[in-house]
Parts: C-alpha cells; structure tokens; sequence
C-alpha cells in the first residue's frame, strides 16, 4: 500500500495550531495593536532599527520563521480541507495550490531572513 | 472505462453556510485568521529586508484604520481558535488515565485554556521585557 503523505501535513498543522493558540492572541496585539497605536508599547517599539537588530539576532530569526511558516502551514491545512469538503476543486488541484503556496511562502520567509543579514 | 461509482448522497452546494455545518466553517475560518496574520508579518519582514524605506512604509500600513480593523478581525480568529482547539485537544489525544479513571475532556479543556492563558501573559510580559 502506497504511503500518505497526509501526516506530514498534521503534523505541521498541529505545531502551527499549538504555537499560534499560545502566542497567537498576544502577538497580534502586539505588533497588530498597541504598537501601531502607540498604546501600551513605546512608538518606536517596532523601529527600522529594532526590527533589524530583532531580525539579525539568532533567536530573532527562530521566532520570526516559526511564528510566519508554522502559522502559514496550519492556515493552509484549514483552507485546504475546507475548500475540498465545498468541492471548490479537485483535491491534487487544491493540494498543488494550497501546499504550494505554503511551501513557497517559507523559501521566501527563509529567504528574507537571510537578507535581512546576521 | 467503468471504475467504480460510489454512491454520492446529494448535498446543496451551499451546506456549509447552514447550520449544524456553519459552526465548523466558522471554526475553520479562523485558518484564514492566523494564516493572514503570518502574511502580514512576512509582508513586514520582506520590507525589512528591502530596506527602511520600504519599511516604514509597511509601518504606515499598520498604522491605517484598514490594518487595525483587519488586526481586531484577527484578533477576534484568534481568540476563537485558541478556544476550539483546546475543545478538539481532548478528542484527538489519547484517553488521559489517572489512577484507573478516565480524565474527563472538559478538564484537558480547561487545563489547555489555563496554559494558553499563562502563554498569554508571559508573551505580552516578554514583549515588555524587550521594550525596556
């Protein structure tokens, strides 16, 4: 019998879903909220300057590609079982669009991490 | 070519707007919420890569009423999903068995909302952490 490759699928789902149901709430208030607003965080909280130092820094790089592929990658699962249980489209056609797009949005978060330098 | 033909029951196109479905559409929507806010976050670090003035243009879109709508809007999945996925956890892991008695699944619900709760705090108290 042929293998499934569903579980690899689960299983990103799963470690994006836990991650974004412990920080999730937090993070959009955060960067969504208080610091555009200026309302409970200092207005240059999110600075070129910090932003930068965030993102060159190690864990700040960890914290960065975590929170945007694990929470793409759980999103996509959703989108993607919703879309085939409203028969929107096939399922190798939605799996080509939705996985691919995932995929394709982690290069391209691996990608920005690296330019943004160490 | 003769394959199979499994019996389709017919269903309205439109099944998932109607209830007992819609509760699940809801709950699967908030994908949308979390996936959208990553893109949000990704757009912010492509900026950061391309340099200041790119980023502080994507600042100024945070800034909007159109982004802290769409922030409140994801705040709001958010907080949904945090909710339904504690309510699933107890029905996807295996029976929890203390002492020879089943763990009731609102209990694994309600100690995964508490942990979710402390997540919360801690991350907003880190975030203060870094502000200093």
């Amino acid at each position: 019998m042929k293998r499934s490759i569903a579980p690899v699928f689960w299983l990103l789902f799963g470690v994006g879903g836990m991650l974004s149901a412990l920080t999730g709430p937090a993070l959009v208030l955060i960067t969504g909220l208080a610091a555009p607003t200026g309302i409970g965080a200092s207005p240059d909280f999110m600075s070129f300057a910090r932003a930068t130092a965030f993102a060159q820094h190690p864990l700040g790089k960890l914290i960065l590609f975590s929170v945007i592929a694990f929470f793409i990658w759980h999103g996509v699962e959703r989108i993607y079982l919703t879309l085939r249980d409203m028969h929107v489209g096939g399922r190798l056609t939605l799996m080509w669009i939705c996985y691919g797009a995932a995929g394709a949005l982690t290069i391209v978060t691996v990608g920005a991490l690296a330019i943004v330098g160490f | 070519m003769r394959g199979p033909r499994p019996y389709m029951r017919p269903a309205e196109s439109l099944w998932w707007a109607h209830p007992p479905y819609l509760a699940y559409t809801l709950r699967e929507a908030t994908g949308v919420a979390v996936a959208g806010y990553a893109l949000v976050l990704l757009t912010g670090l492509i900026s950061l890569a391309s340099g200041e003035v790119a980023y502080d243009a994507w600042l100024g879109f945070l800034k909007s009423p159109w982004s802290l709508a769409l922030h409140l809007l994801f705040f709001i999945g958010m907080i949904a999903h945090v909710w339904s996925w504690f309510q699933i956890m107890p029905k996807t892991m295996p029976r929890f068995v203390i002492g020879g008695r089943i763990l009731p699944q609102n209990w694994i619900t309600a100690a995964g909302l508490v942990v979710a709760m402390v997540a919360f705090i801690v991350t907003l108290v880190v975030a203060g952490w870094m502000q200093a």
